[in-house]
């Protein structure tokens, strides 16, 4: 689009094997694909696709063995990276091709300030040392937009929130003003608000400084936010390439139209939304006045000072009916899903489950509530026990509840649950590594409905999960709920999949409850401040939002003292 | 964190008084000194007059009592032997022991920090192989076997080193390497795994893609990253070292506090027996501190 010009990077017939086992995997195969000055490239695909894998390896990141490079070639600026010697190949990175990742927690140092890990930038090059890296990190903090750089520069990663540090990744990405910025998966652990602003971060740096932006994401909204070019991933093989709104638009590919038809990004015309069709009357679920406090003590001496995670809350689930809970990270949303199954005290306030208190309950009542109440996590890989069979964690509730079901019957009716989440019969006497992440949540599911509940919780049960497989475990769900007349209480901070699926909504902020209301009247008019900010938070396409925005005041300024950094010298 | 040590020295000294209560008693077990300190010939008013001078004439649970009067006024006892306060022959030996402790323990650390980091590094390779059977091979080794064939070969074989005893700097070097050979045997198994496991971690792939060498991504990221696992069981190694290396010190005759510890039991010296215990017990208290102090300066993600 703009600044057309040579390619400052082009990647050609690049294959990259992997060891496992001695024997080869091919990660990526024949993939091969260019980026302009100026330009946002997106990558796009779902986990396994080889998106990642092909940008690491023009970063040198990848290690031999257990990688094998096969063939390929990556051209930056004029030369061949993998004829560089080692050392002129490090000096590239970080000076001309910065890179940022998904989990800044992770991939921060932390036994090191962020000043110092900033600054180590500005060393490793030669650029700069001492007082001079000091200032310089001080300034790239306050362009990135961390408050009181001059103190927060001393602290350490854990002391960040999420957006903060990735922020501060940014920031070291940036330092030297390089021509590429690869961006892997950079907001995918970010709330929806915090997304917003670090992609639009992102568009402002791209601008002032004229960097190539590579995005690697499996989020299509992000892709089409950001894109100006699009190249579409599957199984290791470019299967798409194009501008971002012909891909959108007009996707080829049958894997790019799957793809794109799984987004549950909101139709306007909510035609496809899986809603419940009948409602019962009848009260299911009442919760009142529900509140959480926390002490946190600073001292022993020091007054008690106390946090509420959930504040008075209240609210009904109807028979049938499917209420979304929506919120930031610390919003409370998990915490009122932790105290509604008992894994954890209220500090006040009631839920009455079919006219009965559950904070109440104990014995034999309460292992009758449990029964009816299941819940489903939101990892699937952390929630089941590893060294029990399938048939064993499905079949562990009529262990616990022995009136449900005779054990003669056991194994038919594990083979029938399975078939009713879309699994097979004979998958029963495998170990949950040896299924996908989203063949897991079916297997979470069906655990769920062995102990025939009437209420199933679900926090966060589709967020790790690729956005095509989001969808059939979503399909799964509304079809188990006519079925069977389920009533779910679906806790998630993405606000798209709750608005095909959910029936009412919860929005939540800060342990309030902000706004409540059927979902169709919420997104149409919403009437909290903080849920329109969500909503608005949603990336829009690129192509619908105005071309000529102007950089973030003194942005020029901040750039133009700079000496273009880097002769190609190593 | 000075709450924090003191809620620590109050469990502590909880324990010292329970450790000094089993000592005692177990001493007394050992049999009766007089049997030891008197003639064979000696009388009966003899023994009765030695017995009645050092309180052992009185029933066990009354000596006890006494034993804890005393320590309150900081007077641990009279050591049979020598004529002389108790405390005062412990604190004279644990110096030697200590300086054995600190040399052994440091050379260890830093050679197997220096080992354990390259092998990490070059996993797989030559050198890295060469450094685990070399590392098994130490962790492994008896060191009285080790002590006893060193001075069979180079003392008693070679006569290139003294068999026993203090004074010249060759002196020092047969036990300072047999206490180091176990601790960096087992050190450099530690500082391989950790730094296995450091360098596979993200913040690695940050340094790689900021262009930071890879003598700094080693040293500079990744080791300080594993330094802690690496301080647990450094420290656990001093503290048996601090404990007087009993075994070691016997052979070569260092006059440390582990040798006086042994002795004193052989010789029914029931005062430096306690004493000794006390001493190490509080050198041991100290290094513990001085390693959880140390966790936290080397990860700001820990306060006390």
């Amino acid at each position: 689009m703009k600044n057309v010009g040579n390619p400052i990077l082009k990647v050609e017939g690049l294959t990259v094997d992997f060891l496992s086992n001695d024997e080869p995997v091919r990660a990526v195969d024949n993939v091969s694909f260019h980026v302009n000055r100026g330009e946002t490239l997106v990558i796009l695909g779902e986990s396994g696709s080889g998106k990642s894998v092909s940008t690491s390896t023009v970063m040198d990141l990848i290690d031999c063995p257990p990688g094998d490079i096969v063939a390929g070639s990556c051209l930056f600026d004029g030369t061949e990276l993998s004829r560089l010697d080692a050392d002129a190949r490090r000096n590239i990175n970080g000076r001309r091709i910065a890179m940022i990742f998904q989990d800044p927690l992770a991939y921060l140092n932390p036994v090191y300030t962020v000043g110092r890990q900033i600054e180590e930038v500005y060393e490793s090059h030669g650029e700069a040392g001492g007082r001079e890296a000091r200032a310089r990190a001080m300034e790239l903090l306050q362009r990135v937009g961390i408050p009181e750089p001059e103190t927060r520069i001393d602290y350490y990663p854990h002391q960040f929130s999420g957006g903060q540090r990735q922020r501060i990744m940014i920031a070291m990405a940036i330092a030297l003003k390089p021509d590429i910025l690869i961006a892997d998966e950079p907001t995918t652990a970010l709330d929806v608000s915090v997304q917003a602003q670090i992609l639009d971060l992102l568009r402002d740096l791209q601008r002032e400084t004229g960097m190539a932006l590579i995005l690697i994401t499996h989020d299509l909204e992000v892709a089409a936010s950001m894109a100006d070019r699009i190249i579409v991933m599957s199984a290791g093989k470019v299967v798409e390439t194009g501008p971002a709104r012909e891909v959108f638009s007009n996707p080829k590919h049958a894997y790019t139209c799957r793809l794109i038809s799984a987004s549950p990004d909101g139709d306007p015309a909510e035609a496809s939304n899986k809603r419940a069709t009948k409602i019962g009357s009848e009260t299911l679920l009442k919760v009142e006045h529900l509140t959480k406090e926390y002490a946190l003590s600073s001292g022993a001496f020091a007054p008690k000072r106390r946090f509420k995670a959930v504040d008075d809350v209240s609210f009904e689930v109807r028979r049938g009916e499917t209420l979304g809970i929506v919120g930031e990270s610390g919003s409370g949303k998990s915490s009122i899903a932790r105290m509604l199954l008992r894994l954890s005290d209220p500090s006040s306030g009631k839920a009455l489950f079919s006219g009965e208190d559950v904070f109440e309950m104990g014995g034999k009542t309460l292992m009758a509530f449990r029964r009816k109440v299941q819940m489903v996590f939101q990892d699937p890989f952390g929630s089941m026990n590893p060294r029990m069979t399938v048939r064993s964690i499905i079949s562990e509730p009529w262990a616990i509840h022995r009136d449900i079901l005779p054990r003669h019957q056991w194994k038919e009716r594990v083979a029938e649950l399975l078939e009713l989440v879309g699994l097979k019969p004979d998958h029963a006497d495998r170990y949950p590594h040896q299924f996908s992440g989203g063949q897991r949540q079916r297997i979470a599911i069906a655990r769920a409905l062995a102990s025939e509940p009437e209420l199933i919780v679900c926090d966060e049960a589709v967020s790790a999960l690729d956005v095509s497989i989001q969808a059939q475990v979503i399909d799964l769900l509304a079809d188990l709920r006519t079925r069977l007349g389920l009533s779910y209480i679906f806790i998630t901070h993405d606000l798209p999949i709750v608005r095909q699926f959910a029936d009412r909504i919860l929005v939540m902020k800060q342990g309030k409850v902000v706004e409540e209301g059927d979902t169709a009247t919420l997104f149409r008019a919403p009437r909290h401040e903080y849920t329109r900010g969500l909503l608005q938070a949603v990336p829009k396409p690129k192509w619908l939002m105005s071309e000529n925005e102007p950089p973030a005041e003194g942005a020029d300024v901040f750039w133009s003292d700079r000496p273009r950094s880097g002769s190609f010298s190593g | 964190m000075f709450s924090y040590i003191g809620r620590r020295a109050s469990h502590s000294i909880l324990s010292v008084i329970g450790l000094l209560t089993l000592v005692f008693f177990l001493t007394r077990l050992t049999g009766d000194p007089s049997a030891l300190y008197l003639p064979l010939d000696a009388t009966a008013e003899a023994r009765a007059a030695f017995a009645s001078l050092n309180g052992l004439d009185q029933p066990v649970h009354w000596q006890f009592a006494e034993y804890l009067k005393d320590l309150l006024q900081l007077d641990f006892g009279q050591s049979l032997r020598q004529n002389r306060s108790a405390m005062e022959v412990a604190l004279q030996a644990f110096p030697e022991t200590l300086k054995l402790a600190l040399v052994a323990i440091t050379l260890s650390t830093a050679l197997a920090i220096l080992v354990g980091s390259l092998a990490a590094a070059r996993a797989g390779s030559l050198f890295d192989r060469i450094a685990g059977v070399a590392s098994l091979a130490g962790a492994s080794a008896p060191d009285f076997w080790v002590a006893i064939v060193g001075i069979l070969v180079f003392a008693v074989g070679l006569e290139l080193l003294p068999t026993s005893g203090t004074g010249t700097w060759a002196h020092w070097i047969m036990p300072i390497f047999v206490l180091t050979l176990r601790p960096f045997g087992l050190l450099v198994q530690v500082v391989r795994g950790a730094m296995l496991s450091a360098l596979a971690s993200p913040y690695i792939k940050t340094a790689r893609a900021k262009g930071v060498r890879r003598t700094k991504i080693i040293f500079g990221h990744a080791l300080r990253n594993s330094l802690l696992p690496i301080v647990t069981v450094a420290g656990d190694l001093a503290t048996s070292l601090v404990n007087g290396a009993v075994v070691v010190e016997t052979i070569f005759g260092w006059p440390g506090i582990g040798k006086l510890m042994i002795d004193a039991i052989i010789q029914r010296d029931f005062a430096v027996v306690q004493s000794t215990i006390l001493v190490t017990a509080t050198a041991i208290f100290i290094l513990n501190i001085a390693v959880d102090l140390l966790y936290a300066f080397l990860d700001p993600r820990i306060r006390y």
